[in-house]
């Protein structure tokens, strides 16, 4: 190796202290923004489930009253949703990998970067205030429907400003990658020489621009009738709430593949890595992801089979959600098939990723049980649904999420951490999702609705069973998190690339140099061509 | 500094990069006000006749006016980027502030038409309106929603255009390097096609 320069954590701009950081421009610095944030809303949403989970231990109340039990539900969906998993992926390891891999020295638009940051942090805190203000945190849901949200007395308006400014936040960094993708390509890089997080991104950066703001003036309706009460959506008074229900979704249903693509993406990069083999299906693998996003957009009704829709649209949008299951099952093909008769290298980020594969399977399956008419009209607003989207969001994308953590730490922060530990956090991570998840898929088919403060004694053993793996799962983030923060301390020192990968993110120095590249690299070969 | 300046040698500076960034937060812009749209052809079909009566309520020959003065801006600020890249600054300032002239003479017609609404006891939450029929408080809540989004971008746009006016002033913006003021008029172009679906929408139903 030639000789180290100042990487991205030595080199200031001349600034001091936290401006270091929080004036940066540097895709890299901006990334560790949004990641030191994000965490901290995370392990808070994530202590709220395990009291959820605690308070449903038995029938009746346990610790909580049913109103803090309706808050605590609502504010665990909205920052898991808004300030996690949405921003999660492409805001972090978007940042921070995405112009590396495809040879650019930073983001299209730095600064507007920053920006983002920033109107993320506003949404987040606003959303946080809701705790301490006026009648205090929201009890709707974190889907506001219409009308209970136009009638409740706690803070929906703040609730929903939070909504629309992380949303703006989205969209800008959607904007971002978009136009970093066209137009800051390394020399030789086409579009299918691009690693596949870069095309994933891609896609998700088209959602996020072209739904987000749908959800944003629907929000802003919410709150003009809140103040002037017309009836938009509040049928006491002339509205109507399925148009509330129609234009929410329109939103939230392709935010679903906001959330799930770039973990898809971290997947895809991790996979060929620990086989050491090109991966199989590149370009179904890429178009896929187009499909998944575009498909995406004309599959909200599924969200309403059971609110009251035409017999006609109802069949359209069951049709359409089967579609999404053929995109999506490719991928899986595709994952597993580059693992045959690869030489497989088991390391913690290939274990996240098989978890992946494994609980995106349930969730995939699962989904597809909600998206049937029949079958939907039976668990819909049960714990089926609540079991299914956490084993695609939880099980699916923040496994990622843990796996791009381990992946690309040697990267971020020049050190290796700690790998039994870390394998160790793995084991109760995964058994502790499954134990946690599996009996809600169970409760739902028995009959037990979503969103209850209390149930039957009946469905008391499986809820016992779910609670204990909230407990195991904590566990896990304990060990992961401990390990994680540990490694960044006093980690060994990493080496440049540590897992041999062949995208240009490991090509750099480790950690990078501002600006990524000494010089410009030319691209000859595809990303994957690992040769055994 | 004075090398950024120079297009010829700040690395970073990306035309074509920056026009694309316009046009997708343009994408965006559009959707915004289309949940809207959505949400008034609905309503319109379910009170369609209530609809058609509190349009002829609305001020025509100020909507009208607005129209003009919206159209004419958007072909100054056009104009305006002619001129700068036949590198004539003088001209190119002068057209920028008549746009913004224009932009101001919209929001003061506005204010009027808004004033003159709300005197009348006519705004959503108003006593008139909660006994008027359903269709009436939905259209005028959708009018004053969605002319105030639209005034909204016009303040956003003219500030937008001070900013760039200022940036010509000072050469920051010249002959060879006016992708900002491009950005503006699209941006510009952007509220002016906005209205034109709004003033027959609300101005002109039947």
């Amino acid at each position: 190796m030639e000789t180290q320069h100042l990487n991205y954590l030595q080199e200031t701009g001349g600034r001091k202290g936290i401006f270091k950081w929080i004036l940066s421009t540097d895709h890299k610095r901006i990334a560790i923004l949004y990641l030191s944030v994000l965490s901290v809303f995370f392990l808070t949403a994530v202590l709220v489930g395990v009291l959820m989970r605690l308070e449903l231990i038995a029938p009746g109340k346990t610790i909580v009253e049913p109103d803090t039990y309706n808050r605590m539900f609502t504010l665990h969906g909205v920052i898991m949703v808004f300030i996690f998993i949405i921003p999660g992926i492409p805001a972090v390891f978007g940042n921070f990998v995405l112009p590396m891999t495809i040879g650019a020295k930073d983001v299209a638009f730095p600064r507007l970067n920053l920006f983002s940051w920033y109107l993320y942090v506003l949404g987040a805190l606003i959303a946080l205030s809701t705790l301490f203000v006026g009648k205090g945190a929201a009890d709707t849901g974190w889907t506001f429907y219409a009308p209970y949200s136009i009638r409740t007395g706690t803070n929906v308006i703040l609730a929903v400003t939070a909504a629309f400014i992380l949303g703006f936040s989205s969209i800008l960094t959607g904007l971002n990658f978009i136009v970093t993708i066209h137009r800051m390509r390394a020399p030789g890089m086409t579009w299918f020489k691009m690693p596949l997080f870069a095309w994933s991104t891609y896609a998700t950066g088209w959602i996020q621009l072209l739904a987000t703001p749908v959800v944003g003036i629907t929000l802003l309706m919410i709150i003009a009738e809140r103040l002037f009460g017309v009836g938009l959506f509040d049928p006491a008074i002339g509205g109507d709430p399925i148009l509330y229900q129609h234009l929410f979704w329109i939103y939230s249903h392709p935010a679903v593949y906001i959330m799930i693509l770039p973990a898809m993406g971290v997947v895809s990069e991790i996979i060929p890595v620990f086989s050491r083999r090109r991966i199989y299906g590149y370009k179904a693998i890429a178009f896929s992801s187009l499909g998944i996003a575009f498909i995406g957009y004309f599959v909200w009704g599924h969200h309403m089979f059971v609110s009251g829709m035409s017999e006609t649209a109802r069949i359209v949008f069951s049709l359409l959600t089967f579609l999404v299951a053929i995109p999506s099952a490719i991928k899986v093909f595709n994952w597993v098939s580059t693992m045959y008769k690869g030489s497989i290298d088991v390391r913690t980020p290939l274990l996240f990723a098989l978890g992946f594969i494994f609980n995106f399977l349930i969730g995939g399956l699962t989904g597809l049980v909600c998206s049937a008419l029949v079958t939907d009209v039976h668990i819909h607003d049960t714990y089926f649904v609540v079991g299914h989207f956490h084993y695609v969001m939880l099980g699916g994308t923040a496994f990622a999420f843990f796996g791009a953590m381990y992946y690309w730490m040697p990267k971020i922060w020049g050190r290796m951490y700690n790998e039994k530990v870390a394998n160790i956090g793995f084991a109760f991570i995964f058994v502790g999702a499954n134990v946690l998840y599996f009996p809600m898929l169970i409760l739902g088919i028995q009959g037990m609705p979503r969103r209850y403060y209390d149930y039957l004694d009946e469905f008391h053993f499986w809820n016992v069973v779910s609670t204990v793996g909230s407990w195991i799962l904590l566990i896990g983030f304990i060990i992961m998190v401990s390990n994680i923060i540990s490694a960044i301390k006093s980690g060994k020192k990493a080496e440049s690339n540590p897992w041999r990968s062949l995208t240009l993110d490991w090509q750099t120095q480790t950690p990078p140099i501002l600006e990524n590249f000494e010089e410009i690299p030319t691209v000859t070969e595809a990303p994957y061509e690992y040769k055994n | 500094m004075e090398a950024k300046l120079n297009p010829h040698i700040d690395p970073h500076r990306d035309d074509e990069g920056s026009k694309l960034g316009m046009w997708l937060f343009l994408f965006t812009e559009l959707l915004l006000f289309g949940g809207l749209f959505l949400v008034y052809s609905i309503y319109r079909m379910q009170n369609s006749e209530v609809f058609a009566h509190c349009g002829k309520g609305l001020n025509l020959t100020i909507g009208t006016i607005n129209t003009i003065i919206l159209l004419t801006s958007s072909l100054t600020v056009a104009m305006s980027i002619t001129a700068i890249k036949k590198k004539n600054k003088k001209l190119s300032m002068v057209l920028l502030f008549i746009t913004l002239l224009s932009a101001l003479a919209f929001l003061v017609n506005k204010y009027f038409e808004w004033a003159h609404k709300i005197d009348l006891g006519i705004y959503p939450g108003s006593e008139y309106l909660k006994t008027a029929p359903h269709g009436e408080g939905l259209f005028y809540l959708l009018y004053y929603f969605m002319t105030g989004l639209h005034a909204f971008h016009v303040i956003v746009g003219a500030v937008l255009l001070s900013v760039i006016l200022v940036f010509v002033a000072r050469e920051r913006i010249t002959h060879d390097n006016n992708q900002l003021l491009e950005n503006g008029g699209l941006y510009w172009h952007l509220v002016d096609l906005i209205w034109i679906y709004l003033f027959p929408l609300f101005y002109l139903i039947h």
